[in-house]
């Protein structure tokens, strides 16, 4: 199958207007709200040294920052304010998404303006602007018809720098709930889907370049006094705005939200779920690529419907409890604290994701390693992979006490890499995740865990507050509570990533084998 | 006729922050001075002698720290800063005009902030642009980069008359031209000084441009107004510096006497 007729273009092509419609949205309201503020900023700072320095220091700090970290503190910090707006004032605003998205994408659009608006500003002839004052121009006019049209060009350098930032860092705004054109390059990453990483990543480029051209269409029409130009350029941008926006407007809204964090077996699931969601006559749309502490959020405050998360996740990582619970014991606690909340903990799919020690199969034949009891007299001797948060997780800690284990050496690597590295002998072991299909692919065994030291991790149904008592809903999630065991959901995994399948596609197989294993 | 000096400066003193060890610079000195309707004075000294300062004090591009400075009458102080140099023409060093802009735009800046109709604005640049010598088909719609030094520096004296001062400030106007160009200009003006019935304050660093285009000439070094007079009046002073500064002069004058016979030049 040639790369250009992989039927993964054509599905590509579908999500386009949705994607850029919501990309280009994000991006036009930040970069328009960042020059609302820093262009006037700047103005007023560029004749003063101390708040000027002030000024271009914390839009540099701004800038360190790293994209995803900027984007990822602001749902937080949006959120934290949403509930005091909402105890104080007797409103809140909704914190997902959109919102944070614009706030963060505006600061980080800033720099360049104020940069160049400063620079270009102190950059004029000091004996033009006396010449200005001279032939009787307030300091206003002097502004405006001597020194803003003499900085322009590099004012709109300063622009397009912005532009470019704005479009190509908000890729990154789809973990917080923004979609964009970064669900392409997320799911692609995940599923290991290289025609949509690509899809995504060339209509970010081609986006950014075609803004940049018609900002400097513009900025040519205004230097070169050629309204003909000017209003090319200009009408160029309005146009892109309208295509993007009409087909948002003319969708119909969903009714239910699917959410979906960044891997791809929760890909699958919120297909699976949106699937049987229609199946039932009701509207749904998949929110994908979401941040895991994003999802939960954007759950208890009813902007997600429905999704999956895993009893140790939420028992660790949301309710931050240290000690590990027998699994039946966790989830009805569980159940209890989200009760709480109003959140309705549906049931369990039937499997669990869970870290665990994994080894090639045929090794811990040879070496008659079953549990990782058996593997402790050998770990001094051996090197062990894990993800980039394993071993800083409550999961590793436990597991060292409870065994006493002591490895020879300890890597970090990508999940979809350690498999393989484990698969050819590169490490002895690595903590994987119990329904990865890479498992069943390079014929690799789960270690047992005799002693209970790594948490439950349960797959179970969660649903959003407002949605308690859905009749309709509760009909559709049914049949999936219970349905899917580890081999099934390590079956639909491996499909997902090393068969070309689409997410949908896995999905529609999953549901099948369910029915045909009622 | 006792006339009331066009300008006036009396005890007026200036001085700036950034001298060394952080003391205050004084760039003019109680310099009194009068310049009387109609009148051409060159102001002449060498540089940080204070005469640009003293000629921005007259339209308030700096402020006074000392003394009083009055134009028709009127102290500077009270009047409108921005209205007053709408009301006085200044000439900038090499020009200064707005690149930007047109030739026509440049001259037509000052009416167009005073807010004159276009259509009369468009009738003055037209008469200025003859005024000064431009071509208006060739020069009226040209940017500033496109002209010579020289066309330049005639845009800017359009541009300095174009609200109908009747004062204009000239800051060492022609002192980047070649000297053909900077005769021709010299002499252009002084012709439109006396037609349009100005009263002018050239700065300049040469003497011999001084004797030849002002009525008369004031001599300042490191801020102190030294001497002041006609060309005949000074050649009279006993102070060093002012013999010093028309040495040249008289030196250049005897040698091009030697060398060009009268008889026979055209």
């Amino acid at each position: 199958m040639s790369i250009f007729t992989d039927p993964r273009w054509g599905e590509a092509w579908t999500h386009l207007p949705d994607y850029l419609g919501n990309h280009v949205r994000v991006s036009v309201t930040a970069l328009a709200l960042g020059l609302a503020v820093s262009f006037p900023l700047a103005i007023a700072a560029r004749n003063h040294p101390l708040s000027r320095g002030v000024l271009l220091g914390l839009a540099s700090i701004v800038q360190t920052v790293p994209g995803l970290a900027l984007l990822a503190l602001f749902y937080p910090l949006l959120l934290a304010l949403a509930s005091l707006t909402l105890g104080w004032f007797g409103f809140g605003f909704s914190a997902f998404g959109f919102l944070p998205a614009v706030l963060a994408l505006a600061l980080y659009s800033m720099l360049p303006v104020l940069r160049n608006t400063i620079t270009g500003l102190n950059g004029v002839d000091p004996a033009l602007l006396e010449a200005a004052q001279g032939v009787g121009m307030t300091p206003r006019q002097s502004l405006v018809s001597v020194e803003l049209p003499l900085a322009l060009p590099v004012i709109m350098a300063g622009i397009r720098t912005a532009a470019v930032w704005v479009i190509g860092t908000a890729t990154l705004s789809t973990p917080i709930g923004q979609t964009s054109l970064g669900n392409y390059i997320f799911a692609g990453l995940q599923t290991q889907n290289w025609v949509f990483v690509l899809f995504g990543c060339f209509a970010s480029a081609v986006l950014a370049l075609a803004v940049d051209q018609l900002l400097a269409l513009v900025e040519n029409g205004i230097r070169n006094r050629s309204r003909l130009r000017t209003a090319l350029g200009g009408a160029g941008i309005a146009a892109l705005v309208a295509a993007t926006l009409v087909p948002a407007v003319a969708r119909a809204p969903s009714n239910y939200i699917v959410g979906a964090k960044t891997f791809t077996e929760q890909y699958i699931l919120s297909a699976l779920i949106a699937e049987r969601l229609r199946s039932e006559g009701l509207s749904a749309t998949s929110r994908e690529g979401l941040g895991s502490n994003v999802i939960f959020d954007a759950l208890a405050s009813n902007e997600v419907d429905v999704y999956v998360d895993y009893s140790g996740t939420l028992w660790a990582n949301q309710f931050h409890h240290t000690d590990v619970r027998p699994r039946a014991e966790l989830l009805g606690e569980l159940k209890d604290v989200l009760a709480m909340q109003n959140i309705t903990l549906f049931g369990e799919l039937g499997f669990e994701n869970a870290y665990a020690l994994v080894m090639p199969k045929t090794r811990a034949d040879q070496l008659g390693i079953r549990s990782i009891a058996d593997l402790v007299s050998r770990a001094g001797t051996m090197s062990i992979a894990g993800d980039y948060e394993f071993f800083s997780r409550p999961e590793w800690a436990g597991l060292q006490k409870a065994y006493g284990l002591s490895f020879r050496a300890q890597r970090q690597m990508q999940p979809d890499f350690m498999y393989a590295a484990v698969a050819s002998g590169e490490v002895d072991v690595i903590a994987g995740y119990t329904s990865d299909g890479l498992i069943k692919k390079y014929d690799l065994v789960v270690l047992d865990d005799p002693k209970h030291a790594i948490p439950p991790y349960d797959a179970i149904l969660l649903v959003a507050p407002k949605r308690t008592g859905d009749r309709v809903l509760i009909e559709a999630l049914r049949p999936l509570v219970g349905a899917i065991d580890v081999k099934l959901m390590r079956e639909a995994n491996l499909r997902a990533t090393s068969s070309g399948a689409s997410p949908e596609e896995v999905a529609r197989w999953l549901w099948e084998e369910i029915g045909r294993r009622k | 006729m006792p006339t009331a000096p066009m300008i006036a400066y009396d005890h007026v003193g200036k001085s700036f922050d950034g001298g060394q060890g952080g003391k205050r610079v004084v760039a003019v000195d109680d310099v009194s001075l009068a310049v009387a309707d109609g009148e051409f004075l060159a102001i002449v000294g060498g540089s940080g002698s204070g005469k640009t300062t003293l000629l921005r004090l007259a339209n308030r591009l700096i402020d006074a720290d000392a003394g009083r400075i009055t134009i028709e009458g009127e102290d500077v102080r009270a009047a409108d800063p921005v209205g007053l140099r709408r009301r006085i023409g200044y000439v900038f060093q090499s020009g200064a005009l707005f690149p930007h802009i047109s030739v026509a735009g440049n001259i037509g800046i000052t009416p167009k902030l005073l807010g004159t109709p276009p259509k009369e604005i468009s009738a003055r640049v037209d008469e200025l642009l003859d005024l000064v010598r431009l071509d208006r088909a060739q020069h009226r719609d040209r940017l500033p980069q496109e002209l010579s030094g020289g066309q330049r520096q005639r845009v800017g004296v359009a541009r300095a008359l174009a609200a109908k001062p009747r004062i204009v400030l000239m800051d060492e106007p022609f002192g980047a031209l070649d000297p053909l160009t900077r005769d021709a200009l010299g002499d252009d003006y002084r012709a439109l000084h006396h037609k349009l019935g100005l009263t002018t304050v050239m700065i300049t660093h040469d003497m011999t441009e001084a004797i030849l285009l002002a009525d008369r000439i004031a001599v300042m070094r490191a801020g102190r107004l030294l001497a002041q007079g006609t060309p005949a009046e000074l050649s009279e002073s006993t102070d060093a510096y002012v013999m010093e500064l028309l040495r040249t002069p008289r030196r250049q004058a005897e040698r091009l006497g030697a060398l060009l016979p009268r008889d026979g030049a055209a």
